[in-house]
């Protein structure tokens, strides 16, 4: 046995197996779908019929890698590169397989990712983030890494590699929607979230300076956040309907019983909770010792708030924001139910016609935004926390 | 000079502070002693007015505090607190200058009084100034919090359990450094402790509470030979009565001439100590040496005599 350290470690690794396992029932699931267009039942196809034989050899040879590396790969920047390089292989050939398969000159029939090519992209993703997690990254390098992932994704659009693939079909027939929908999507989820922040941290303000009406908002926003989405829709319809109709020039900046005005409204009510509250636990998490050295100093109310407590409930009420956030890019999918516009219109309209492809332009860039959000907005969080807290919990 | 005269404190119904009334001199150290819940932090609280009194009435230098408002009072008045309550999102030095920036200094006059103060109590100020508290020991930590407490020059500190943190050799050191301080600026000190040997060492006078009273207000000797109350007497220890009376002395005061063998005594050592190396080396005599120089002998005999009751 040599003592030099060794690249491989001797025992495979717990999550390695998992990951293997999946990646080999990825393997045998099928790649993609083949329908003669977008609504029939079609044929699932496994790797080595739906790419020439060439690349299929590449992908399969590169899963095993991937495997091997996250099984007995012991440097996780090693395991991260692996991955990084399984997804791309795995994202490229995928496109490869929309060209190969569809007829030439066929408008109708459809190629779409099937089972397998989802389960080996989670198997990966799930290497990835293992990886990531072990290296402990600095916050400004995981945003890097978000902004890096951003600009592939591009790049791997916008090369046309994946034209001849059913999501991109979609997009191609319906590009303006997509980018007017994209922009009304955006809207929802931040114009309700700074509205939010803009009376939510006010609001929690006043709760922590005054018990008794912390306990009365706090009941009332944990009851709002219990009644279910689609109800709050339907229940919103009668009063904003009522006000388009009473109130002189209501309906004309857009209120109106269904459409956005609704859905701003839903979504709002569902952010106050989480900046409400973090707001509170925040300032309520501020040391006695410390106001009281504040105070002590000779610090009046208006500037132990601006020079203590804020700068030391930040961190919290930053993850009241991010919650929200993530939250709403999510819910905002609804909107599209209720003629609010959004991503929700695509994964309606696709569950009307049950064309699946639909529902993923609408699904896919819904999970995409609300991770990458996650992911920055966490970064955000360890960035603000690292100057305030730490002695706080000391 | 702090004159408190007649306060009362009720929260809810409950005299917390009953009718207290004394008056500390300019330049001098009080120590306000009892057991928890016996209203001495409630008591030097009303002083900065962080606790509004029921009635009575402070006077400083004259002047009555409740005509000044609460926030430049307390600028004029240091504060220093138990587990030192320093900021943790500022810097050593944005700590220090905290109320000079209240109080609208100059930033030059700022800086230059921020590295005087780390100077003063032995932090460097190149490699402390812009360090966050989280890095710094507690000692160091407890350091700038009183650094912080006098920062714009305050004629009175009062100090919160201040070195309640502390273990026992780094607090030993801490009240050292205190006296040393105090007596170079001049600083009138409140201090409140539950530990009577702290109040002891450092109080030219000590306030004894219990309860919310005033059980007795005077020098150390007077507390230890003639307490005022059982409670005052159980405070002390019958036990420990001969060694805190020697405590409050040096052995420079009680030289005498003549020879004596074995390792010196430093002149600046407190009685106690001198009493305690004779018992356990079983010498009747010790040499006595300042700054390194033999200066006379200290004796078994001179020391009992300081340990007995005065009269």
């Amino acid at each position: 046995m040599s003592a030099r350290p060794s690249l491989f470690s001797r025992l495979p690794d717990k999550l390695g197996v998992l990951i293997a396992a999946l990646v080999a029932v990825g393997t045998m699931l099928p790649l993609a779908l083949l329908r003669a267009n977008r609504i029939v039942p079609g044929e699932a196809l496994p790797i080595w019929q739906a790419l020439p034989a060439f690349q299929a050899g590449i992908l399969i040879v590169a899963l095993l890698i991937c495997v091997i590396a996250s099984i007995w790969l012991r440097v996780p920047g090693l395991r991260l590169g692996g991955a990084i390089g399984g997804v791309a292989i795995l994202l490229v050939l995928m496109g490869q397989a929309g060209g190969y398969l569809t007829p030439a000159g066929n408008d109708l029939a459809r190629v779409s990712p099937a089972a397998g090519f989802w389960l080996l992209l989670f198997a990966l993703s799930l290497t990835v983030t293992d990886a990531l997690a072990k290296m402990k990254l600095r916050p400004i390098w995981r945003i890097l890494g978000v902004l890096l992932a951003g600009v592939g994704l591009l790049l791997l659009l916008g090369s046309g590699q994946w034209d001849d693939l059913s999501v991109l079909r979609e997009y191609q027939v319906r590009s303006a929607a997509f980018w007017r929908e994209a922009e009304r999507h955006l809207l929802l989820a931040f114009g309700s979230l700074s509205a939010a922040v803009l009376i939510g941290v006010p609001l929690g303000v006043a709760c922590f300076r005054v018990p008794r009406l912390k306990s009365a908002v706090l009941n009332l926003l944990n009851i709002v956040q219990t009644v279910p989405s689609i109800a709050v829709f339907g229940l919103l319809i009668a009063p904003l309907a009522w006000i388009a109709a009473t109130i002189p020039g209501a309906a004309r900046i857009g209120v109106s019983g269904i459409g956005a005005a609704p859905a701003m409204v839903a979504l709002f009510a569902y952010s106050l909770l989480p900046v409400v509250s973090n707001t509170v636990i925040g300032l309520e998490n501020v040391p006695g010792r410390i106001r009281d050295a504040a105070f002590g100093m000779g610090m009046t109310r208006r500037q132990a708030f601006m020079a203590v407590e804020v700068p030391l409930a930040f961190p919290v009420i930053l993850t009241g924001i991010r919650i929200v956030l993530v939250q709403n890019i999510g819910l905002a999918t609804i909107a599209g139910l209720i003629g609010g516009g959004g991503f929700g219109v695509f994964v309606f309209q696709g569950m009307g016609q049950t064309a699946t492809d639909l529902i993923l332009l609408g699904a896919l860039p819904t999970v995409i935004l609300a991770t990458a959000s996650a992911v920055l907005l966490d970064a955000v969080v360890e960035i603000s926390e690292s100057s305030a807290t730490r002695t706080m919990r000391a | 000079m702090i004159e408190l005269q007649s306060l009362t404190k009720i929260y809810d119904g409950v005299t917390v502070v009953d009718d207290v009334s004394l008056t500390i001199n300019s330049g001098e150290i009080a120590t306000i002693v009892g057991t928890s819940g016996s209203g001495k932090t409630t008591l030097l609280r009303m002083i900065n007015r962080l606790v509004q009194p029921s009635s009575g009435r402070i006077l400083i230098d004259g002047e009555e505090t409740s005509s000044i408002p609460a926030y430049e009072l307390r600028r004029r008045i240091g504060y220093a607190i138990q587990g030192h309550g320093l900021f943790p999102h500022r810097s050593v030095g944005r700590n220090i200058g905290t109320v000079p920036r209240l109080l609208g200094w100059k930033q030059a006059r700022i800086a230059a009084r921020v590295d005087e103060l780390l100077d003063l109590f032995g932090l460097e100020p190149g490699e402390f100034r812009d360090r966050m508290p989280h890095e710094l020991s507690g000692g160091q930590q407890q350091r700038v919090g009183v650094a912080r407490a006098l920062a714009a020059g305050p004629n009175i500190l009062l100090m919160d359990e201040p070195f309640g943190a502390l273990d026992p050799i780094i607090r030993a050191k801490a009240q050292d450094d205190l006296l040393a301080i105090q007596r170079r600026i001049g600083t009138t000190i409140v201090l409140v402790t539950h530990d009577m040997n702290e109040a002891i060492s450092l109080g030219h006078n000590i306030a004894v509470m219990d309860q919310g009273r005033l059980l007795q207000f005077a020098p150390p000797a007077d507390i230890i030979a003639r307490p005022g109350t059982p409670f005052v007497e159980a405070l002390i220890g019958s036990e420990d009565r001969p060694f805190r009376m020697l405590a409050l002395q040096r052995v420079r005061d009680l030289i005498e001439k003549g020879p004596a063998s074995g390792p010196a005594i430093d002149a600046w050592a407190n009685a106690r100590a001198a009493y305690a190396e004779l018992l356990w080396s079983g010498r009747e005599a010790a040499p006595v040496q300042e700054g390194g120089a033999p200066v006379g002998r200290i004796t078994r005999a001179a020391l009992q005599s300081q340990a007995e009751k005065p009269v």
